[in-house]
């Protein structure tokens, strides 16, 4: 963690660094549960799998008070914009991880009613594949996303 | 509002009406006032005695006396779709009076999916993969009113294990259902725990699932002809470890909940709806059970054998959020029952109809056979063409009556899928139930409800 | 639609006591009672008299309404479909009414059964079915601004093509 110490504990290290480390050490995901996720992402959060270990069990229910968006189930046209509105909400800096094969591509539901894929209304930072996701997927691509921001480089898997 | 006239009040006003007319002459702007924001101070009131109460000159009882309160009073309010109590994408419309709600119309649609349509593209044998995904907290019940609708077209009897099988999946994931119904009741009203205690044993069911189906959710296990697989070895042992465990921790619920002081004035003689009113608005499931008529499906139009099971069907008396949330910690009881009774005598035999139009062969049976091979594959490109025809079957879903109307015109896919979802009905409930009670007590409404928002649009 | 009269009369052995007194009064509608199931195939202008007329009869909840598009291979197109429900009874009924295309309106069960609300427009939503009555005959699904009833077989499922990485095929 510390890049030098010297005898008196006293750590230094860069501002961008230290800021990186504090986005991804408390994530505050915003509750956008849409679908068969939201219920995936309810238990992520509860006694089995316990998100709090990431520190991102605080979920908000203002979009104003959250970093993480994730977009959970299908987005319907009619929820489109919607999610626009609350991705703006959000605060800068801001991620989006898109769970599930609806929110990523449409899934199995290539119809009029769905928008087929969340990256066609907000910018996506991590895919989830799954259907639905399971909790340690979830984990998984979240604990990826971290990973992305602290090196500040696409991570794939 | 910027020209509004400043509120002078001086004491020596002898009666109301005298002081109201001073207050008004030489004042341009009435018709203004009484829409612009703000409008709830500025409006002009016809009663010099009601003002007076408002600058707190004077202070009475609200109760004491009756008047309409004139329409600017009124607020219009937006709850969701965005909102964390409205489980998912619900969005309801208060008018409000203050903190009491005057009318509510709930607004849905945000989470139409298409399904039916989806449907008409899918062959009867795809078809519970895409209904699987409706009702996301009672999966298997989709997939049951399905499958039974396609053999009712076709004609097709299920053997005693696979009836068996459906019995004790679909009980447990009403068992589930009911965990999650009772975790977001809590939560919603303040009960953290119930959600963590909810979740928990929500994780020993759902890792039985995983088990048989493959998945935790979404399993597309009940096809039509039977189930997609038998049960994994060393099922008992787990179903046991379920009847074990549950029982217990509802006990936990129980201290957590039944008598819990705060619980009881948040749930009791909050969102009351009567018999007759769910009747009208065709309400069904733990609604309808808690408000006294004991209707459950699987008593009055019994399926996959439900019929040879001993078990009670609990009602309430009140039809408030306190009894229906009772009648759902009843019902795991039942389900824990019938769970018990199924894997009990759980038939020898095979886990799918013996025919091989409708059902595929038997894995090892592809290798050795010509016939098979062909079997299995028409199956699984082209389907089954059950004979032109109607049939409608309902099961009782954890949230009440589970329809499923499949219209065939001989084809190897449905003319029109059409599922009777009980969500959508329910939430017809909401504007009854939370007429003339409060802003609050709209969250432990929407949750006694427990609706699925992707059963209510599809 | 209107003509059939004395060959689609009720069946020689006379109905259940339940539902005799409905049949009685609609002996145009074409009734269809096996021990399994009961269903009405009636006339759109008589669909509101008759769910009254089961109401009365104690099929107290309208369980379901919906409809179904037969395009081309039917006239008229358009069939309603209404399921009722007996509690008392324990019974089901299954009403049909055929709906024109040219003229896609049916009388609303609303002023019967309040609980049709949500399926009627869903109804009106889906395949453009209006119902004659209805307090508040909007779209319930879809966005207000959408064109088109999409569970009509005209109305295409919508589905995108799809393009997998490194492939050039499109499916």
């Amino acid at each position: 963690m510390a890049r030098r110490s010297t005898p008196g504990n006293i750590v230094t290290t860069t501002i961008d660094w230290a800021a990186r480390w504090a986005q991804t050490q408390s994530m505050w995901p915003a509750t956008f549960g849409l679908a068969c996720c939201a219920i995936e992402m309810m238990a992520t959060g509860t006694a089995h799998n316990d998100l709090a270990r990431f520190g991102m069990e605080v979920f908000r229910a203002s979009p104003r008070q959250a970093d993480l968006m994730i977009v959970a189930g299908r987005v319907s046209q009619k929820m489109a914009p919607v999610l626009r509105q609350v991705y703006d909400q959000m605060p800068e800096p801001k991620w989006v991880i898109s769970m599930g094969a609806c929110a990523s591509t449409g899934g199995m539901f290539n119809n009029y009613a769905l928008v087929q894929g969340v990256d066609q209304v907000v910018p996506v930072d991590m895919y989830v594949p799954g259907c639905p996701p399971g909790p340690q997927s979830l984990m998984h691509g979240i604990l990826t996303l971290q990973r992305q921001i602290m090196t500040g480089q696409k991570v794939s898997g | 509002m910027d020209e509004a006239p400043g509120r002078t009040v001086s004491a020596d006003q002898e009666t109301d009406t005298q002081y109201v007319e001073e207050w008004v002459s030489g004042t341009e702007v009435p018709d203004e006032m009484a829409t612009g924001e703000g409008a709830q101070e500025m409006a002009l009131q016809e009663s010099g005695y009601r003002f007076r109460e408002q600058l707190g000159a004077v202070v009475t009882d609200d109760y004491l006396y009756e008047e309409e309160v004139s329409e600017d009073e009124r607020m219009i309010i937006n709850m969701g779709p965005q909102h964390p109590s409205t489980h998912g994408v619900l969005r309801l419309q208060l008018e409000l009076e203050g903190e009491m709600i005057k009318r509510c119309k709930p607004v849905i649609g945000y989470l139409h999916t298409g399904m039916e349509k989806t449907a008409e593209t899918l062959t009867f044998m795809q078809g519970p993969t895409n209904v699987t995904r409706m009702d996301y907290l009672a999966p298997l019940h989709n997939e049951l009113a399905f499958s039974l609708a396609t053999e009712k077209l076709l004609g097709v009897e299920v053997p005693p294990r696979a009836a068996a099988i459906r019995v004790l999946m679909t009980e447990l994931n009403r068992i589930s259902s009911h965990l999650v119904a009772l975790a977001t009741n809590g939560m919603d009203i303040g009960a953290i725990s119930m959600m963590m205690y909810g979740f928990r044993e929500r994780e020993l069911i759902l890792a039985f699932f995983e088990k048989t189906t493959g998945l935790r959710m979404n399993h597309n296990y009940i096809r039509p002809g039977g189930v997609a697989a038998d049960l994994p070895p060393g099922w008992r042992q787990d179903v046991a470890n379920i009847l074990k465990t549950i029982p217990a921790r509802l006990g936990q619920y129980d201290d957590l909940l039944k008598e819990n002081p705060i619980w009881l004035s948040r749930t009791q003689g909050v969102g009351v709806i009567t018999a007759k009113e769910c009747r009208a608005y065709g309400i069904t499931g733990p609604i309808l059970r808690g408000t006294g008529v004991e209707w459950d499906l699987r008593k009055v139009f019994p399926y996959s054998g439900i019929d040879q099971y001993e078990f009670d069907v609990p009602v309430g008396a009140h039809g408030d959020v306190y009894d229906r949330y009772r009648v759902r910690v009843e019902e795991i009881i039942q389900s824990l029952r019938i769970v018990e009774q199924a894997a009990e005598r759980m038939p020898k035999g095979d886990f799918r109809a013996d025919d091989r139009k409708v059902t595929p062969p038997p894995r090892a049976r592809i290798d050795e056979s010509m016939e098979a091979l062909i079997h299995h594959f028409k199956i699984f490109t082209e389907g089954f063409r059950p004979p032109p025809g109607e049939a409608y079957t309902a099961v009782e879903s954890p949230r009440g009556e589970l329809g499923c109307y499949l219209v065939s015109d001989g084809g190897g896919k449905p003319w029109r899928c059409h599922i009777r979802a009980p969500s959508f009905y329910n939430l017809q409930a909401l504007p009854v139930m939370l007429a003339e009670s409060m802003v609050a007590d709209t969250i432990a409404t929407i949750a006694s409800l427990d609706p699925v928002m992707g059963d209510v649009d599809r | 639609m209107s003509e059939v009269t004395t060959d689609h009369a009720p069946e020689a052995e006379a109905p259940h006591p339940v539902i005799a007194p409905v049949v009685d009064r609609f002996p145009e509608a074409r009734w269809e009672i096996s021990d399994t199931e009961w269903l009405v195939d009636v006339d759109r202008a008589q669909l509101s008299d008759l769910a009254a007329a089961c109401r009365d009869a104690g099929f107290e909840v309208c369980v379901d309404v919906t409809a179904v598009d037969w395009y081309r291979s039917r006239r008229p197109r358009f069939e309603v479909v209404v399921n009722l429900l007996s509690h008392q009874h324990r019974r089901r009924l299954r009403v049909t009414a055929g709906v024109p295309a040219d003229d896609p309106t049916v009388p609303s069960l609303y002023p019967v059964y309040p609980g049709v609300n949500f399926p009627e427009r869903e109804v009106y939503d889906l395949f453009g079915i209006t119902f004659e009555g209805h307090p508040d005959m909007t779209r319930i699904l879809m966005p207000d601004d959408w064109e088109g009833h999409p569970l009509r077989k005209d109305f295409s499922v919508g589905s995108v093509p799809v393009r997998f990485k490194e492939s050039h095929k499109v499916i």
